[in-house]
């Protein structure tokens, strides 16, 4: 019984000396160390709350940085495109042109070479009349030097003549 | 083994009756620990409890019968687990503590020198004192003292207010606590913004480990009013049940197993839970959801209910740490009472596996009783209505 009874003296030590212990602790070490636990976290969770929305920022900026770049690659390559579109019409045009210039050229020379060969063709024909003429003066000349012979020629060209 | 053969010795006579210690009801509650582990500490304190108090009641009334040479286990044991006006140190070396007591004519202050170990009367300015089973009476001059005598003078003229080996042990204690968590919370100013080191860094785990088990899950949002006073009880409890552990000087008391400490440590509780308890809570004892004509019955059940609830928290404290201290004595005391060497080997190694089993009890009886202040205030400061 003497075990499960309560002494007053140990009662009153013990609830004078709990009590300054708590008040002791209580303003020099529960409120510093839970005060301290609590800034701590806090700034722990702000850290980490900032890590969070810089990574949010940074995915953000590599996505745009991203995109930005796939613009300038579509734009490079319209680019590029557009340019050999424009380089295969250049090349086509003046193959064309050419084509066309070469043709007049052709034409041209054609014409001239239709004309030279016509004057040539008029001058060698003034030439053989000529020739032939003075062929047939000649030869005519010779033939008529003799009576007989244009005698028998007008026979023979009479002859010759049938009405 | 020593220290308990000594004090043998100088052992006075002490009736043994049974006692209470089969009220020990653990709980089931914590989480931490695996339930088979618990199951096992707590057949393990079934079997061996009872075995000791068989044993202790066995030796009693065989010492009842003897001489006064014959050795008695339960006064040894329960000198041991009893408080003391002197702190016996080693062999025949005992310090003496002051003597405080107030008496109808005034306060009286002296060594506990003086009585000698109970074998003088000391008189002082206004009686004659007699220490008697460890207890001051007042005497008559020529007077002797019986049982009933003593209860008569406590309660007549005496109240003892002796700075016991009790009160020593407990102030040092406190000086630990203030030199641990002093020089804690200088290292959390020293340190802002850094990493905890030392000692800071083996109490801070602790530390969360009562805030975030103990008083958020059970309190709720408005834990931080609560914390200071949950953190004090724990670490006052876990200490003294360490320093109880420690066979020797400055250790060796049995502070949380007095039913003295876990009675203010529970009324402490008890304050607390019912000045915080919020109109709900009052609601629910004075005008429960029952018929109005069951409140005359339920009145005095939900009143029974608020002294109960501490009053089971004192009780498992001081039974589980006195229980503790008795298995060690009485397995130390099977040497004596076989009065043989051999048997030695065989109490120290079941007496290193009670040490061991108790450093894990001095832990959790600490984190119990912390752990159902926090429920007790949580469910008088609940805010919602069932």
């Amino acid at each position: 019984m003497e075990l499960v009874t309560p002494e007053i003296g140990l009662v009153f030590w013990t609830t004078v000396s709990f009590l300054v212990l708590f008040f002791l602790l209580a303003k020099f070490a529960w409120k510093p160390i839970m005060g301290a636990i609590d800034d701590r976290e806090r700034s722990i969770e702000d850290a980490l709350l900032k890590a969070e929305a810089a990574k949010e920022e940074m995915s953000r900026l590599t996505n745009e940085n991203e995109s930005l770049l796939k613009q300038a690659r579509a734009e490079r390559d319209l680019i590029l495109s557009e340019a050999k579109k424009i380089k295969e019409q250049i090349i086509a045009d003046a193959k064309d042109a050419a084509h066309k210039e070469g043709a007049r050229q052709i034409e041209l020379a054609r014409v001239e070479i239709n004309n030279q060969k016509a004057i040539a063709m008029a001058d060698v024909k003034n030439q053989v009349a000529t020739l032939s003429i003075q062929v047939a003066e000649k030869i005519l000349q010779n033939q008529l030097q003799d009576q007989q012979k244009q005698d028998e020629l007008v026979s023979q060209l009479l002859k010759e003549v049938k009405l | 083994m020593k220290f308990t053969f000594c004090c043998v010795t100088c052992a006075t006579k002490i009736k043994s009756k049974k006692h209470p210690f089969n009220v020990f009801k653990p709980y089931f509650e914590f989480k931490k620990i695996a339930l088979s582990l618990i199951l096992g500490v707590f057949l393990t304190f079934f079997t061996c409890k009872s075995f000791a108090i068989q044993h202790e009641e066995h030796a009693a009334t065989g010492a009842e019968s003897h001489n006064k040479e014959e050795f008695s286990p339960s006064e040894v044991i329960l000198e041991h687990i009893a408080d003391s006006h002197s702190w016996h140190l080693w062999g025949t070396t005992t310090f003496p503590l002051p003597v405080i007591l107030y008496t109808d004519k005034g306060f009286e202050v002296f060594s506990s020198a003086h009585f000698e170990h109970g074998h003088a009367d000391y008189t002082g300015k206004y009686y004659t004192y007699r220490l008697v089973k460890d207890k001051i009476s007042i005497v008559g001059p020529g007077e002797e003292l019986t049982a009933g005598a003593n209860m008569l003078n406590m309660h007549k003229k005496l109240i003892d207010f002796s700075i016991t080996k009790n009160v020593v042990s407990m102030w040092i204690s406190f000086l630990l606590l203030i030199i641990i968590f002093f020089s804690v919370s200088a290292a959390y100013k020293k340190r802002v913004g850094k990493a905890p080191k030392g000692l800071q860094s083996f109490m801070e785990p602790i530390i969360l480990f009562v805030r975030d088990d103990i008083a958020r899950p059970n309190i709720g949002y408005k834990y931080q009013r609560f914390m200071p006073l949950l953190l004090t009880v724990f670490f006052f409890i876990w200490i003294n049940n360490l320093i109880g552990l420690v066979p020797f000087f400055p250790g060796g008391s049995n502070l949380t197993g007095n039913i003295a400490v876990t009675f203010v440590l529970s009324v402490i509780t008890l304050i607390i839970v019912n000045v915080n308890g919020n109109k709900y809570y009052w609601k629910h004892i004075f005008a429960p959801d029952v018929p109005v004509w069951l409140y005359p019955i339920m009145w005095p059940v939900e009143l029974v209910g608020i002294i109960s609830k501490p009053f089971a928290l004192m009780i498992r404290l001081f039974a589980n740490i006195t229980a503790g201290h008795i298995i060690v004595l009485s397995l130390i005391s099977l040497i004596f009472v076989f009065k043989s060497v051999a048997i030695a080997p065989v109490s120290v190694a079941f007496v290193v596996f009670m040490d061991v089993l108790e450093l894990l009890v001095a832990a959790l009886q600490a984190f119990i009783f912390t752990l159902l202040t926090a429920l007790f205030i949580g469910t008088a400061i609940e805010e919602h209505h069932h």
